[in-house]
């Protein structure tokens, strides 16, 4: 790759066209890109996004891939920066840096079955996926969506979801930790829901998102019911303060997950997930 | 061993000082070693009377000392707490800011600041470190602006190491004594009761150019002999050693050592040794406003990889403890550094040690681990 001309530090000013409520302190933001030609983005990459005077976050994308001059984040209000991001209204400005990162390995689902495991706010970087494959169901096996999240109120994308389920093909499992009626679905983690679902471990392609320990004990048990490390893929979390590998802040042994990451294959992460405090 | 006889002038002292001055009249901003507040630092300079006369440092864990020698050389110390990389990668850089608010707001990106820079006297190990940050922050698909401005006109007139300090071990880094490449000139200091004289070599054209401005001599066989002697006592005595070799796999099969929690106690996480390092790169950015929020601006700043907030994420830091912190820093400089970089994050310039206020000496942390290192 050659150097490019613009500053990669520097970013662009979008525009909020709309904010939705997701969630408990989850909002969506829709922007329209002010760029002449968005740049466009791969499912599971990030932007890097700057609430003006307050700071500037790594989020990822949640819309669709194939609508690139619409950017679409879905963010929790959690510190200063995300918080005023989700106050945005309509109209108002942000400013964007990205898209960076790698994303999920679409080309690689090409005939497989899709597993994909999300846990709470993961479900996000993982929705751009699902437009991608659900667009061209016909290419792909079985597509499994298994969802854990805190409690039935933290459910992100409902609608969405109960529109996906009435697809041929499509299972969709969503279990909670905790839940009061009338919730009659699963409750537990989300690993428990592995079993449940239905695909050829041999010919299967498995898209993982959520906290680390789930990440973990996902791919542990998506292993042992015969997927290979190498078609597993775990999407990482760290301080991120540029999205280029020069911060140095988001190094996980001799990753930088901005850049190697946040979308890393199963076999390049099972060791280092093991060392506390890598 | 890089003073090839038939270029290589001799300089006088007064030599050097034209040579500043012809800089300076190029409009250079020239940067070089002072005596400032006890220590050796980096400041700006007019002429040769600015630099160091009749100086050395004495030099150990957690200690340095400026002491008198019993000669006028104006390079007869190692090096001190600054590193170029204050100049080259600043510890405060302003990135952008907002013009006009509201539907208004346009972003201006900041322009690249400054005269050119001539850094005089700079280390064969310093050298090595501006090449190990030009990678980092040059490579791959995104290139510092505002590093590459300050590089592309930078002047060099590096010094071979007469003198090594007492936490020097950039022989055990193949990193010096002696300067190989990347500099316009290069001075060897010659051992003298009288004035300093140096035996001078030129590498590029713009030092070449310089040189046409200031009066020098060839240098003499023996005079290019006896700067090559100089430089050879000091390869000979080095004030540390580091056992690098298969560094990366001793290191990374070790990441649970119980050495770790032994620094860890010592280890104050204060992030000196990630300031004074010539390589650590690390950074973080600032926002602010004014008071109505109209007008904003973002700065990049030195951050440290021992500051509790580094690895801060939405709940808490990856990094509790002084244990993982110091870990990260010293697998990151020597062994994960060679799988982002291609090369050790370490030149062996002794920084670290000097400047630890409890004295961890990175040799011997090293040293450690091999030696009780299972395999």
């Amino acid at each position: 790759m050659h150097a490019r001309a613009t500053d990669p530090m520097v970013p662009r000013v979008l525009r909020v066209r709309s904010r939705r409520r997701d969630g408990p302190q989850v909002w969506t933001l829709q922007c329209d890109d002010g760029a002449n030609e968005p740049p466009g983005f791969a499912a599971g990459q990030f932007n890097m996004l700057t609430a003006f005077g307050v700071g500037e976050v790594p989020i990822s994308f949640s819309g669709d891939p194939a609508r690139p001059q619409r950017i679409v984040h879905t963010i929790r209000a959690v510190g200063a920066v995300s918080s005023a991001l989700t106050r945005l209204g309509a109209g108002a400005a942000l400013a964007v840096r990205g898209p960076f990162g790698t994303g999920w390995p679409m080309s690689e689902a090409a005939g497989r079955d899709v597993v994909l495991v999300a846990g709470g706010l993961g479900l996000a970087p993982l929705r751009p996926a699902l437009y991608q494959l659900l667009a061209q169901r016909a290419g792909y096996g079985r597509i499994t969506l298994l969802y854990g999240t805190r409690s039935p109120q933290e459910i992100l994308f409902r609608r969405e979801i109960d529109s996906w389920r009435k697809l041929t093909g499509v299972m969709i499992e969503v279990t909670v930790d905790h839940a009061m009626p009338p919730w009659h679905g699963h409750v537990g983690v989300v690993t428990a829901l592995i079993p449940r679902a239905r695909f050829d471990p041999r010919r299967t392609l498995a898209l993982i998102c959520g906290p680390e320990i789930m990440m973990r004990f996902a791919a542990e048990a998506l292993g042992a019911a015969g997927v290979a490390s190498e078609a597993i893929y775990l999407s990482l979390e760290r301080s991120m303060k540029c999205g280029i590998g020069r911060c140095g802040h988001c190094q996980f042994g001799g990753l930088f997950i901005c850049r190697d990451g946040p979308v890393i294959r199963y076999d390049r992460l099972r060791e280092p997930l093991r060392v506390r405090e890598l | 061993m890089s003073l090839p006889p038939h270029s290589a002038q001799l300089l006088t002292s007064e030599g050097l000082d034209q040579l500043l001055r012809a800089l300076r009249r190029g409009g250079y901003r020239a940067v070089g070693p002072t005596v400032r507040e006890g220590v050796i630092a980096y400041e700006d300079i007019d002429c040769v009377e600015d630099l160091p006369r009749g100086w050395t440092d004495e030099q150990s864990g957690g200690h340095y000392r400026l002491r008198r020698r019993d000669d006028d050389a104006l390079f007869g110390y190692a090096v001190g707490p600054h590193s170029w990389k204050q100049f080259l990668h600043p510890p405060r850089q302003r990135l952008w800011r907002t013009r006009g608010g509201g539907d208004a707001v346009q972003i201006e990106r900041e322009p690249p600041d400054g005269p050119p820079l001539a850094l005089i006297g700079v280390r064969a190990c310093e050298l090595k470190a501006v090449a190990i940050q030009d990678t980092v922050l040059l490579g791959g698909a995104y290139g510092d602006p505002h590093y590459r401005a300050r590089r592309a006109d930078t002047f060099i007139l590096a010094v071979n190491c007469t003198v090594a300090g007492g936490t020097c071990f950039c022989v055990s880094m193949d990193c010096g004594p002696n300067v190989a490449t990347g500099f316009d000139l290069a001075l060897t200091e010659l051992a003298a009761a009288g004035p300093p004289a140096f035996v001078l070599q030129s590498a590029t054209p713009a030092g070449r150019k310089v040189l046409e401005e200031i009066s020098h001599r060839p240098a003499t066989e023996s005079e290019i002999a006896a700067a090559r002697a100089r430089v050879q006592h000091s390869a000979q005595h080095m004030g540390r050693q580091m056992p690098a070799q298969n560094l990366p796999q001793l290191l990374l099969r070790n990441l649970e050592h119980p050495r770790w929690s032994e620094v860890a106690d010592r280890c104050l996480a204060c992030g000196n040794c990630t300031m004074v390092c010539p390589t650590c790169f690390c950074t973080s950015v600032e926002d602010s406003s004014d008071l109505r929020g109209q007008q904003t601006s973002r700065t990049r700043r030195w951050d440290s990889c021992f500051t509790i907030d580094f690895t801060y994420l939405h709940g808490g830091s990856v990094r509790q403890s002084t244990r993982a912190r110091y870990r990260q820093w010293l697998t990151h400089k020597l062994a994960t550094w060679h799988q982002q970089f291609g090369s050790s994050g370490c030149v062996g310039c002794g920084r670290c040690i000097t400047w630890c206020p409890v004295g961890i000496d990175i040799t011997e942390e090293v040293s450690a681990i091999r030696a009780s290192d299972p395999g």
